[in-house]
């Protein structure tokens, strides 16, 4: 296998584009990940795209082809792969682009990650969102998305004492660090009264723990690690490790409810490849689609004990001046969660760390990042370690 | 051979409403209204009930205080005014929920309140016939009156399952009869979404000589007077008529109180009498003998003459709630909640 | 759901029919053709078993954004339900308040209706649950 380096990121601001096609978005992003690379397109052997659903959002299937032509690539018949894994899809698109580039079928490629829910109603976002739990188990019986969140979040409550507070306060923290990113739907603080008193979504989940409905793309140019040497680069990123783990879809179906194994999973696998630890992890983006999904994702990759996640939160231990910064983007709760392209959008942010690119949110000396993306209620993660060499 | 009731069961739904507060919305005085109809409030089915669910959940509290292998249950009647399919039959359903199907026969029957009894006495032929050994009937409705109209005072919903045999009988059938004339005193035509009535013709011609005449045409069959009976149940669409036929036929209040459940729950059309009659199973010891008479607009009566036999002390009468015990627990809501539920209100794209 | 989606699996959604494995005993909701624990000794070998629809809510949440198919019940009570034959299930609550449902209640299975294909189409049926006693 051959080593693999992320060259060039870019992504365009997440948020509600009203003017804008889910195809110029996803030109934004792949030009500005090129530019940043310092490549011409010719050089690109190959283009994967994370899209949860052109499908539901925009009645557009194959979209591997439509972002392939809308970028070029078609003038050269490139290959062109589109993954869908739920709102994991960026992190598993990327993935597969580094398993393309470590086995050697393709020297440098292209990740991007998009989603355009916009041009959607609300209640039409939640149908469509609800099909990434099990349709015909959950759906049918009026579960939606954030109500299974919201089961596992007062199954938390109940065996671990987590208050609604610490929850807000995942809230609070990615909004802070939010304000501090230009790429962020939500540039703004807020208090964690604003949370408590949010309309209710599916109790105790409000409106303020979740992720918004957004528009947006983000990608990433990989090459091989010679190539990259070649290039003179003064900061390398490399890819340490990478786990995907898959768990049932229905929630019903799992033994635990306040745990993500398939977390546990694609943590160990990218943990073992990467040759290091929880403690070693420097930066961290973590799927916080819903507030309890980041005190879930903070235990089950083991920078907390189990049950610890709420507390840790509460005493700032994941803020950006914390033990281990998490979410320094804003997460998927202010950074905008475009399902497809949050996968992406978690490694250009551990990117700009990594290179000390992050100005107003950068964790200092940050060394290993971590990025964990889950689709679903945790019927897919996969975890991505990088390291600056 | 003796051939009756093997097992029932009664479903209501939870929510109710006062006629003081129909009364409220329409500029009448609804509180006289329930008094002069002798109801006091009536049931309303939540959005997720419909005819079919409150037959299934009737049948399948029969099954529980009688666990009979459900396939040897080889005929399924609903009988209902209210099948939430115009094509496409309730009986099917409820066939699938108890786990029936397929060995069986199932279909729906509509006559205006008396369907449900309808249905017993054609399962009571196939019984005797030897065709089958065991079969349902359902009364049961979701019935609407029109905004204002003074059917909105009573028409409710609510149903019960009868299971129909010769093997384990808990209330033999001794003779059952009917009265039947072409009498249009309530109808609903295909398409609409709630019914007409003939107001005050709906009294005398109607239901008053449908029951009496059937009353009497069974009292002679049976050789039996009024004394003969320790209880006596009428289809009751309101809590007045049942109290006025029984004077009429010469009944005491005494002999119809067990079963009078209208002024408790409304008139739950199909299901009206024959909830009356489970309530009088709830209760009854063996020997007891029930004069039981239906009414259908349209319309006739269906006339039953029954005994308790000792096979009640073997049955599992607790294994299901009592009708005493599914009405004691309720909720009381406005007629806002009310029109919401009764799906009254124009939604959008509708 | 179109029709036949629905249809194939109206047995468990009316009955709460599931699986058991006959090899190690282990009750699924809903049906498995094969066990996950035994594989392939469990082919042919998993038999069908109806729930007895009784079972005691592990957590719950009162959902108030809805899917579409539950506007008009909005807002109502999901709930992670463990049966006694080891299946944990998700369903709604009916006929209660939020603030009777508790962690610990026990619940049994109601017959109600799930969604309706439109005003012109099916009606899809199914079982939800409501609090005991």
């Amino acid at each position: 296998m051959r080593d693999v380096a992320i060259i060039g990121v870019g992504m365009t601001k997440f948020g509600e584009h009203w003017d804008r096609s889910f195809r110029e978005l996803g030109i934004e992003a792949g030009f500005k990940a090129i530019v940043d690379a310092g490549i011409e397109s010719r050089d690109v052997d190959a283009l994967y795209v994370g899209n949860m659903s052109g499908g539901l959002f925009l009645e557009q299937e194959h979209v591997a082809s439509m972002i392939s032509e809308a970028v070029g690539f078609t003038e050269r018949n490139l290959p062109a792969v589109r993954v869908e894994a739920a709102d994991a899809s960026g992190g598993v698109a990327f993935q597969q682009a580094v398993l393309s580039v470590a086995s050697g079928i393709h020297d440098t490629v292209v990740v991007g990650g998009a989603e355009k829910m916009s041009d959607l109603t609300s209640i039409e976002v939640t149908d469509a969102i609800a099909s990434v739990a099990d349709r015909s188990w959950e759906a049918l019986f009026g579960a939606t998305l954030p109500s299974l969140y919201a089961l596992m979040a007062r199954r938390h409550m109940v065996e671990f004492g987590t208050t609604r507070e610490q929850m807000a306060q995942v809230a609070v923290k990615n909004h802070y660090n939010g304000a501090r990113n230009p790429y962020a739907q939500f540039q703004r603080e807020i208090k964690l009264s604003t949370v408590l008193n949010a309309t209710p979504v599916a109790e105790p989940l409000g409106m303020f723990d979740c992720a918004p409905i957004s528009d947006g793309a983000a990608a990433v140019v990989i090459t091989t690690m010679d190539k990259a040497k070649e290039m003179g680069k003064d900061i390398l990123v490399r890819v340490a490790g990478i786990g995907l783990a898959t768990d049932t879809l229905a929630l019903a179906r799992r033994k635990t409810f306040t745990s993500f194994p398939a977390t546990r999973a694609a943590a160990e696998r990218a943990y073992k490849m990467a040759g290091v630890g929880p403690k070693d992890v420097d930066v961290a983006e973590v799927h916080d689609s819903y507030t309890i999904g980041e005190i879930l994702a903070i235990e089950d990759l083991g920078f907390f004990k189990k049950g610890e996640g709420g507390i840790a939160t509460e005493e700032g231990r994941t803020s950006l001046e914390g033990e281990i910064p998490v979410n320094t983007s804003g997460g998927l709760k202010a950074r905008g969660h475009p399902l497809g392209a949050t996968g992406v959008a978690q490694i250009v942010e551990l990117v700009w760390q990594l290179r000390g690119e992050a100005e107003g949110r950068q964790v200092k000396d940050a060394r290993i990042g971590l990025a964990h993306n889950v689709g679903g209620a945790g019927g897919t993660v996969a975890v991505t370690i990088l390291e600056v060499i | 051979m003796d051939v009756g009731i093997v097992s029932y069961g009664v479903y209501i739904p939870k929510y109710r409403i006062l006629p003081e507060e129909i009364g409220r919305v329409w500029g009448k005085d609804g509180a006289a209204m329930g008094k002069g109809l002798m109801v006091e409030m009536k049931s309303v089915p939540g959005l997720d009930e419909d005819t079919v669910t409150i037959s299934v959940e009737a049948a399948r509290r029969a099954l529980k205080r009688r666990p009979i292998d459900p396939r040897d249950i080889k005929a399924i009647y609903v009988g209902s005014e209210s099948h939430p399919y115009a094509v496409k039959p309730t009986a099917t359903i409820v066939a699938e929920a108890i786990q029936a199907a397929p060995d069986l026969t199932a279909a729906d029957l509509e006559f205006a309140c008396k369907a449900g009894t309808a249905g017993i006495q054609a399962l009571l032929g196939l019984v005797k016939a030897g065709y089958i050994k065991y079969g349902i009937s359902i009364g049961a409705d979701t019935s609407q009156g029109a905004p204002g109209n003074a059917l909105e005072y009573t028409a409710a919903a609510g149903g019960a399952a009868y299971v129909i045999g010769a093997e384990g009988v808990i209330a033999k059938v001794n003779h059952t009869v009917s009265f039947t004339t072409d009498t249009p005193d309530f109808w609903r035509r295909e398409g609409m979404k709630y019914p007409s009535h003939g107001e005050r013709f709906t009294g005398t011609p109607a239901y008053f000589k449908h029951i009496t005449g059937c009353a009497k045409m069974l009292m002679e069959k049976a050789g039996t007077t009024p004394k003969d009976y320790d209880y006596a149940v009428f289809h009751q669409p309101n809590g007045k008529f049942p109290v006025r036929v029984a004077k009429m036929l010469g009944f005491e209040m005494s002999q119809i109180e067990k079963g009078l459940w209208t002024p408790k729950i409304g008139n739950t059309y199909s299901g009206s009498m024959l909830v009356g009659l489970a309530a009088i199973l709830d209760e009854a010891e063996p020997g007891d003998r029930i004069l039981a008479v239906s009414f259908g607009s349209g319309a006739g009566s269906d006339g039953f003459d029954i005994t308790v036999t000792e096979e009640m002390k073997r049955y599992n009468r607790s294994a299901a709630p009592t009708v005493k015990e599914i009405t004691s627990v309720y909720k009381i809501i406005d007629y806002a909640l009310y029109t919401k539920f009764r799906e009254k209100i124009k939604m959008e794209g509708e | 759901m179109p029709v036949p989606r629905y249809w194939r699996y109206q047995d468990q959604r009316y009955n709460l029919a599931g699986s058991r494995c006959t090899v190690c005993g282990t009750v699924y909701f809903p049906q498995r053709p094969l066990c996950p624990k035994c594989h392939r000794k469990s082919l042919g070998k998993m038999e069908r078993v109806t729930l007895s629809g009784e079972g005691r809510i592990i957590s719950y949440t009162v959902v108030h954004d809805p899917l579409s198919d539950y506007e008009h019940l909005s807002p109502y009570i999901m709930a992670l339900i463990e049966t006694p034959e080891g299946a944990t299930l998700l369903g709604q609550i009916v006929d209660a308040e939020p603030d009777e449902v508790e962690i610990g209640k026990e619940v049994e299975m109601v017959f109600r209706k799930l969604r309706e294909e439109g005003k012109s189409g099916t009606i899809q049926y199914g079982y939800k649950f409501r609090l005991k006693g």
